[in-house]
C-alpha cells in the first residue's frame, strides 16, 4: 500500500501534545495499512465527512459482542482498511498492567491487525482498530489460547464492567472495587459475550463519592463507595495543615498563589452541610449532618480520612441523552455491603432483581433509566423491595396526582351510582 | 497445534474473562493494598502515595492520544522496564501511570520521558486540564458529526499549558464527542465538545427495502418525524419506504443508527457544539450535566480555529473569576449564567433555551436576575 499526501493531517504534526498523526506514520513503517487509515482520514478531511459504512455484523462463533464491524465507503482507494473491524478486548481490573502482557497483546495485533489501538475505549475496553473479517478467528483462537484473554461486551447485553484503582492506591476507596469488579465480570462472561438484554447494560464501580469512573454519570448500575461511620479525625494532622506543614489539597493548586490556607474559608465554609466548625484548633464535626461530599478530606488528606464502617451506595439507570434526554443515575440503595468474603453476594441479589423485572418489561432499545422514567420511581422501588425514603429524592412532588391502589382506600372503588344518586341529585 | 479453519470449533475456550488484576500490580501496589493512608501532588503530573507502614508509592502521569499503536505502546513498555519493573497502567482519561517505589527513581524516570521528544508530556493532576476524553470520530465511526483525534489534537496543543501546571481554580474535565449518541458521555463534563447534525436524514428509497426494517425506522423517531411511505426507486418500481417530517426532526441521528438508508451527515450541514458546567463528582455539590452555550461552530479540519478559540476562551475566563476549588459549574451557578454569558463574550441565543423534554425545569420562574448587557 503506498502512502499518500496528507497535508491536512501533517498540520497536526505540530505542537506540543502527542500526535497521533506522527504516531500513525511511524506505525505505517512497519504496517502499511496505516498509510490507508492515514489516506482516508486524510479524505475525511478534505470532505469533511466520514467515510465509514453503516454496520455490518461479524463477530466469532458463539459470541454476540466484542467485535464492531466496520467496512470502508471508499475501499479501492484505500483497500487497506477496505475491512476495518474493532476488536474490543476485556482489560484488566483498573487498566495496571505488565509489559510482557503487553507486549504480547502488541504482538498478536501486529500478526492481526493494523497496528493501532484505543487504549482504552470510552466503556473501558482495551480495543484494536482494524482489522479483516477473515483474522477473526484465528485471532480469537491466540487470545484465548496463547494470551489467556477473552473479548469485551457490545451491542444489547451487559458492557464490559470498570472500576477506579480503588485500594490499589488511593486512601478514599471504601470498596474493592477492582475484586467486585473482576467478580462480577467473571460471574456475568455470558451476560457480557451474549445479547439477551433490551439495550446496553453497563456496570461502574467507584471507591468513593468522588467517582473517578464517572459511574453516577455513565453506568446503568453504579455502585459507589461510602461510609455510615464518622469521619476519621487526625487533629495532629489538622494543625500541620493551620501551621502550613501541609499543604493543601495534596498540592493540587500548586502554580498559583492562592494565599495562606484558611480553614474556614476553604473547608468549614465550602461544606455543604455547614456541618464543620473549629473549637480553637480542634476541628469538629457533626458527622449526623455529613452528606459524605469528600471535600473536606480532598483538601486535608493528611487529617481526615473516610469512615471505617463502609459499603457503598447503588444508583440506577445514568445514560448519555439519546433519546428522551440525559439522566444521572438514581439513588436507589443508599447503603450495601460489598464483601469479597461472601462473593458480593448482596450486590448480586440486586443486579438480578433489576434485570428479572427489566428483561420482562423494558422496551427494546430502552435503557433501564428510562425504564424507571417510564413507569416511574415508585414502581422501581416496588420492584425492587426497597422501602421508599426521603433520602430517594430531592424533594416530595409538587402536583397532587398519586396512583392510589384500590386496596389503598377504605371500602375500596366499586359504588352503586343509584344509591349515590339517592343521596345526591343530578 | 494452532487455529484450524477446516475444525474452528476444536480445542475452543470462551468465557475465561479478563486477566487478573493483581498480577499487573507493581511490588509497592501489592504489599500496600487497601493501606494507604494520604498522597500528595509533587510536582505537576507527579503524585506520592504513603502507606500506613511509611512505603511510598510515586506516580509519573503521562498524557497520550486514544489513539495510539503497537509501536507507541511498546515505547511505553520500554519505559516501564526500564524504570519501574515492567509495571504501567491506564488512567480513565487515557493518560499511562508509571509507578516506582523510592524517590531517587522519580528523577531518571522524567528524564527518560523528557527526552522522547513530545510523546509523553508529564502532567494532568490537581488544579489542571486533563487529557481530553473522546470517541473516534472519522478514523472509525460510521455516524460521527465531526472527527474526535483531530480536534482534541487542536485543541490540546493550545491548552498545553494547563496540563502540564496547576493554576486554574480546580480540575477541568473536557470531553468530546463526535455526534449525539455521546459514546463518550459528554453530558457531565466541564467542558463539553460534542458532533451536531442540522440537516434532516436523506432516504435512500432504492436501499431502504434491503437493509431497513421500516417499523424500526418509524420508532427510533423520538419525535415521531418518521411515517411509513410508499416510493418509487430510481429504476421505477414502487415500494415501502419512510417519509420525514424536516420540520420536526431535532438531528438526533437516531434513525439512521436504526436504518442505514437514512443519512444525516453533511459537510455544512455538520459542526461542534459546546456545553460547559458539567461535573462528575458529588464533591460540595451534586453531579451537574454539561449546559449548550455555543449551538453550532463549523467543522473547520485540520485544526478546527473556532472550537479551539472557544474552548480556550471559556477556561480563561473561568481560571480568571472562578474562586479555589470551584469548578466550571459551580462558578456559573454562582455568578449566574447571565453573568457567564456576559464575561466569556459568548453571543446568547435562542438555541440556548431548551425546548425539548422536561425544558420547563431550566426556564427561570423568579424575579432573581441579574441586569446585563443582555437587558437593554
Amino acid at each position: 500500500m503506498p502512502k499518500h499526501d496528507t497535508p491536512l493531517l501533517d498540520e497536526l504534526e505540530k505542537g506540543p501534545w502527542p500526535s497521533f498523526v506522527t504516531d500513525l506514520k511511524r506505525q505505517a513503517e512497519k504496517k502499511p495499512e496505516c498509510w490507508d487509515i492515514l489516506g482516508q482520514l486524510e479524505l475525511s478531511f478534505k470532505d469533511r465527512i466520514t467515510h465509514w459504512k453503516h454496520g455490518g455484523i461479524v463477530g466469532v462463533f458463539g459470541y454476540g459482542g466484542g467485535i464492531v464491524g466496520r467496512y470502508s465507503d471508499v475501499p479501492k482507494q484505500f483497500p487497506g482498511v477496505a475491512h476495518f473491524h474493532t476488536v474490543r478486548l476485556n482489560q484488566p481490573s483498573s487498566k495496571f498492567y505488565s509489559s510482557a502482557k503487553l507486549r504480547d497483546i502488541c504482538n498478536l495485533w501486529e500478526k492481526y491487525g493494523s497496528g493501532m489501538t484505543n487504549m482504552h475505549g470510552s466503556t473501558g475496553d482495551l480495543v484494536l482498530l482494524g482489522t479483516k473479517t477473515e483474522n477473526l478467528e484465528p485471532l480469537f483462537y491466540e487470545l484465548t489460547h496463547d494470551l489467556k484473554q477473552d473479548l469485551g461486551g457490545s451491542g444489547s447485553n451487559l458492557r464490559t464492567p470498570s472500576c477506579c484503582l480503588g485500594k490499589a492506591r488511593c486512601e478514599y476507596s471504601c470498596i474493592d472495587t477492582q475484586a467486585l469488579c473482576h467478580h462480577l465480570t467473571m460471574h456475568y462472561q455470558d451476560e457480557i459475550h451474549r445479547p439477551a438484554f433490551p439495550y446496553k447494560f453497563k456496570f461502574k464501580f467507584s471507591g468513593c463519592p468522588n467517582d473517578c469512573v464517572a459511574a453516577i454519570a455513565r453506568s446503568d448500575f453504579a455502585v459507589i463507595g461510602t461510609w455510615k461511620d464518622d469521619i476519621r479525625i487526625d487533629q495532629a494532622g489538622v494543625k500541620g495543615y493551620l501551621k502550613g506543614d501541609y499543604i493543601p489539597n495534596a498540592g493540587a493548586h500548586s502554580g498559583r498563589d492562592w494565599g495562606k490556607f484558611d480553614i474556614q474559608k476553604e473547608v468549614i465554609d465550602l461544606c455543604p452541610t455547614g456541618c464543620m466548625w473549629m473549637e480553637g484548633d480542634t476541628l469538629k464535626i457533626d458527622n449526623s449532618e455529613c452528606t459524605r461530599c469528600m471535600h473536606c478530606i480532598n483538601v486535608m488528606p493528611r487529617a481526615l480520612r473516610v469512615g471505617k464502617e463502609q459499603g457503598a451506595t447503588i444508583c440506577v439507570g445514568a445514560k448519555a441523552p439519546i433519546l428522551d434526554g440525559a439522566q444521572f443515575a438514581t439513588m436507589t440503595i443508599p447503603f450495601i455491603k460489598v464483601d469479597p468474603d461472601n462473593d458480593f453476594e448482596e450486590v448480586i441479589e440486586v443486579i438480578e432483581k433489576i434485570w428479572d423485572w427489566w428483561m420482562e418489561v423494558g422496551k427494546n432499545r430502552e435503557r433501564v433509566g428510562e425504564t424507571i422514567m417510564r413507569v416511574g420511581l415508585p414502581t422501581f422501588l416496588t420492584v425492587m423491595e426497597i422501602t421508599p425514603a426521603p433520602q430517594h429524592i430531592k424533594e416530595p412532588r409538587s402536583n397532587p396526582y398519586v396512583f392510589w391502589g384500590e386496596d389503598e382506600v377504605e371500602g375500596g372503588w366499586e359504588r352503586d351510582v343509584k344509591e349515590f344518586r339517592k343521596r345526591n341529585a343530578q | 497445534m494452532g487455529y484450524d479453519p477446516e475444525n474452528p470449533m476444536v480445542d475452543r475456550i470462551t468465557d475465561i474473562g479478563p486477566p487478573h488484576f493483581e498480577q499487573f500490580f507493581p511490588p509497592v501496589v501489592k504489599k500496600n493494598y487497601g493501606k494507604w493512608l494520604y498522597h500528595e501532588i509533587l510536582q505537576p503530573g507527579v503524585l506520592m502515595h504513603k502507606a500506613e507502614n511509611g512505603d511510598e508509592c510515586y506516580t509519573v502521569r503521562v498524557g497520550a492520544a486514544r489513539l495510539i499503536s503497537i509501536e507507541l505502546i511498546r515505547e511505553f513498555c520500554d519505559v516501564a522496564d526500564a524504570h519501574c519493573d515492567g509495571y504501567l497502567r491506564w488512567t480513565t482519561r487515557n493518560n499511562v501511570e508509571f509507578m516506582v517505589d523510592s524517590k531517587a527513581k522519580v528523577k531518571p524516570l522524567l528524564d527518560d520521558l523528557a527526552g522522547r521528544g513530545n510523546r509523553m508530556p508529564v502532567g494532568g493532576t490537581g488544579a489542571s486540564v486533563s487529557n481530553c476524553v473522546h470517541t473516534q470520530g472519522w478514523i472509525h465511526c460510521h455516524t460521527p458529526a465531526t472527527d474526535a483525534s483531530g480536534v482534541v489534537k487542536a485543541v490540546m496543543d493550545e491548552i498545553f499549558d494547563y496540563f502540564t501546571s496547576h493554576k486554574l481554580p480546580a480540575q477541568v474535565r473536557i470531553a468530546l464527542a463526535c455526534c449525539l449518541n455521546m459514546c463518550g458521555a459528554v453530558h457531565a463534563s466541564d467542558i463539553a465538545i460534542l458532533g451536531v447534525h442540522r440537516k434532516p436524514p436523506m432516504i435512500d428509497h432504492d436501499a431502504i427495502s434491503g437493509l431497513c426494517e421500516i417499523p424500526l425506522a418509524v420508532s427510533a423517531c423520538p419525535l415521531g418525524a418518521i411515517k411509513p411511505a410508499k416510493a418509487t426507486t430510481s429504476s421505477g418500481e414502487e415500494v415501502k419506504s419512510v417519509a420525514v417530517k424536516n420540520e420536526r426532526c431535532m438531528f438526533c441521528g437516531n434513525c439512521y443508527t436504526m436504518c442505514p438508508a437514512m443519512p444525516l451527515a453533511d459537510p455544512e450541514g455538520d459542526g461542534i457544539a459546546i456545553l460547559v458546567g458539567g461535573k462528575v463528582s458529588n464533591s460540595r455539590t451534586y453531579p451537574k450535566f454539561s449546559k449548550m452555550v455555543i449551538p453550532f461552530l463549523p467543522n473547520k479540519p485540520p485544526r478546527w480555529p473556532e472550537v479551539v478559540d472557544a474552548v480556550k476562551n471559556i477556561l480563561e475566563v473561568y481560571s480568571k473569576d472562578a474562586r479555589k476549588y470551584e469548578r466550571v459549574g459551580e462558578w456559573c451557578d454562582r455568578i449566574g449564567w447571565e453573568k457567564f454569558f456576559e464575561k466569556t463574550g459568548i453571543p446568547f441565543t435562542i438555541k440556548s433555551i431548551d425546548d425539548y423534554r422536561l425544558a420547563y425545569d431550566t426556564w427561570r420562574t423568579t424575579t432573581q436576575f441579574k441586569f446585563t448587557s443582555h437587558i437593554k
